[in-house]
């Protein structure tokens, strides 16, 4: 049984009901208070997670934190596909955790500046969208040589994985943090792509793909 | 960073939230701006006090429905009276206060606007092909309100504790400038209205913040699903917000397409013209308008 605490305007929490979507695995969600009521800096979530930050993801026994985390977990354990996390495909579990590491790098950026702004978190705001316009640069030359090669995902798979879950949230809501992806075309071509895998749901602040393209 | 300032004096002499009360660390200043004015709001154990950023004079203060509220002119009026606060069946709790890069009269008319529910909250407060808006009933009130009745919407899922779709009823009103409340028919006792009031702090021109007082039903509703609904939906709206162009709303009728400028929002700005508001707006040619300076019985 899934329990998933959880925050509606959070791109974390969203990336595990993105996942658990596309796998179509049940589970019950415990709404937090994360604003403006702090529930997450409250005495009975710090048991749960000491560092105070949603999301966090129970399964029976075993309690997990963080987002990228919980996503290798979930994803391990139920994906009988096994293609979001491929468990006997060593160089390309490097590779996905590489770009899990620098998903949270973009919401310490990207999520940094969108709670600046909208939420009035007291962040370096320059800093924190000169930090994500960096990683959107990195990530968007990284895609656009990929697409030369015919790869349409982050990692060296012919079908996305978790890594793709994991940047896709705070860079789709980059705008709210006055982060435009006007530059970055190859991102935006990734994020329709994210869009229409089979099973994608929204949560606020992002849409559907809109109507397919003539190719 | 300096704004321009209002000279509007119906909205100088008027009350504006500035903070919600919950946000307010005791003795730890909160600096906001309004109108173009930074305004440092800080809360003790005896009392709140504002000061101008600038000038460092004290503005007029007021603790209500848990907001913190000010008024940088002389004020004319009290805060607008929330009638359902008193009953004393309701939650009554704010959704949350939050920033939105776009002038707060846009906020007032997409609040105002059936339209958009079912492009916008798909699966929620609307849904294709329940797209169209029925005629309903518009009228100024004696308080010099706008009133927009008989408003119905088939909703898939109206409230936090909606089973099944539904066509609900509205009622919408304006009741200052950058104040607006709609009151919707609650899913478990029919005849009562659940009301949410949304109290727009006109940052700067191009800038608000939304506070908004929820007034829900008790009966079958957790205080934090209330919040969580309202930010959910309040959420979906932000992006299309801050997406439109321009920032300001522009007063005149032709400016825009008649897609958005449905009856209410085309009451909406003329009643703003009317009363010689231009702060947050694109005034309609000076000739037709009261002018900038022109005065509003309080
Ligand atoms: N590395 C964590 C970061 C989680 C995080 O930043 N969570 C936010 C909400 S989306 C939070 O709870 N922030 C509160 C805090 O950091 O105090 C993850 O990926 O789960
Ligand atoms: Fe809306």
């Amino acid at each position: 049984m899934i329990t998933l605490y959880d925050y509606e305007l959070s791109g974390n929490c969203y990336k595990l009901r993105l996942l658990m979507s596309f796998l179509g695995v049940d589970h019950t969600v415990v709404p937090v208070d994360f604003y403006p009521g702090r529930e997450h800096k409250a005495d009975w979530f710090l048991k749960l997670n000491p560092l105070g930050q949603l999301p966090v993801l129970q399964d029976d026994d075993l309690l997990l934190r963080d987002a990228q985390a919980i996503l290798v977990y979930l994803a391990a354990k139920y994906d009988t596909s096994d293609c979001w996390y491929p468990r006997d495909n060593p160089a390309l579990l490097g590779e996905i955790n590489q770009w899990l590491a620098f998903a949270d790098g973009i919401t310490g950026t990207a999520s940094a500046a969108r709670l600046h702004d909208a939420l009035f978190y007291d962040f370096d705001i320059e800093a924190a969208r000169a930090g994500a316009h960096r990683l959107f640069r990195i990530l968007d030359e990284h895609l656009w040589f990929g697409e030369q090669e015919g790869r349409d995902w982050i990692c060296s798979a012919a079908h996305p994985t978790v890594a793709d879950i994991a940047c896709f949230p705070y860079v789709m809501l980059s705008e709210e943090g006055g982060i435009s992806r006007q530059d970055y075309p190859a991102i935006r071509r990734w994020c329709d792509r994210v869009k229409r895998i089979k099973g994608f749901i929204v949560m606020s602040g992002v849409f559907p793909a809109g109507p397919a393209k003539a190719a | 960073m300096s704004a321009p300032s209002c000279n509007d004096r119906a909205l100088l002499n008027d009350w504006h939230v500035v903070a919600d009360c919950l946000a307010l660390t005791l003795d730890v200043p909160f600096t906001t701006r309004l109108m173009g004015v930074d305004l440092i709001v800080t809360r003790s154990v005896l009392d709140t006090r504002i000061v101008r950023a600038d000038t460092g004079h004290r503005v007029c203060s007021e603790g209500r429905y848990g907001f913190v509220w000010a008024c940088l002119g002389k004020p004319e009026r009290d805060p607008f009276y929330v009638r359902e606060s008193d009953e004393i069946d309701r939650h009554l709790l704010s959704g949350g206060s939050i920033a939105v890069n776009v002038s707060g009269l846009r906020l007032v008319e997409n609040f105002l606007d059936m339209g958009h529910f079912p492009f916008v909250h798909t699966g929620w407060l609307g849904e294709e092909p329940h797209t169209e808006v029925l005629p309903y009933n518009v009228t100024v009130t004696e308080e010099d309100e706008i009133l927009a009745t008989e408003c119905k919407f088939y909703q898939p899922i109206a409230s936090p504790t909606a089973q099944q779709g539904m066509l609900v009823d509205y009622t919408y009103k304006v009741i200052r400038p950058y104040t607006v409340a709609l009151y919707k028919s609650n899913p478990v006792h029919p005849t009562r209205m659940d009301v949410i009031v949304l109290f727009v702090q006109p940052v700067d021109e191009d800038n608000c913040v939304a506070h908004s007082y929820l007034c829900y039903l008790k009966d079958g509703m957790e205080a934090a699903a209330v919040r969580s609904f309202m930010q959910l939906i309040f959420a979906q709206d932000k992006p299309i917000l801050e997406n439109q162009v321009p920032k300001r709303l522009p007063l005149d009728p032709r400016a825009e397409t008649p897609i958005r400028a449905d009856i209410v929002s085309i009451k909406y700005r003329r009643w703003l013209g009317e009363r010689a508001i231009t702060y947050g707006a694109i005034p309609l040619h000076v000739a037709s308008s009261a002018g900038v300076n022109g005065r509003m019985e309080g």
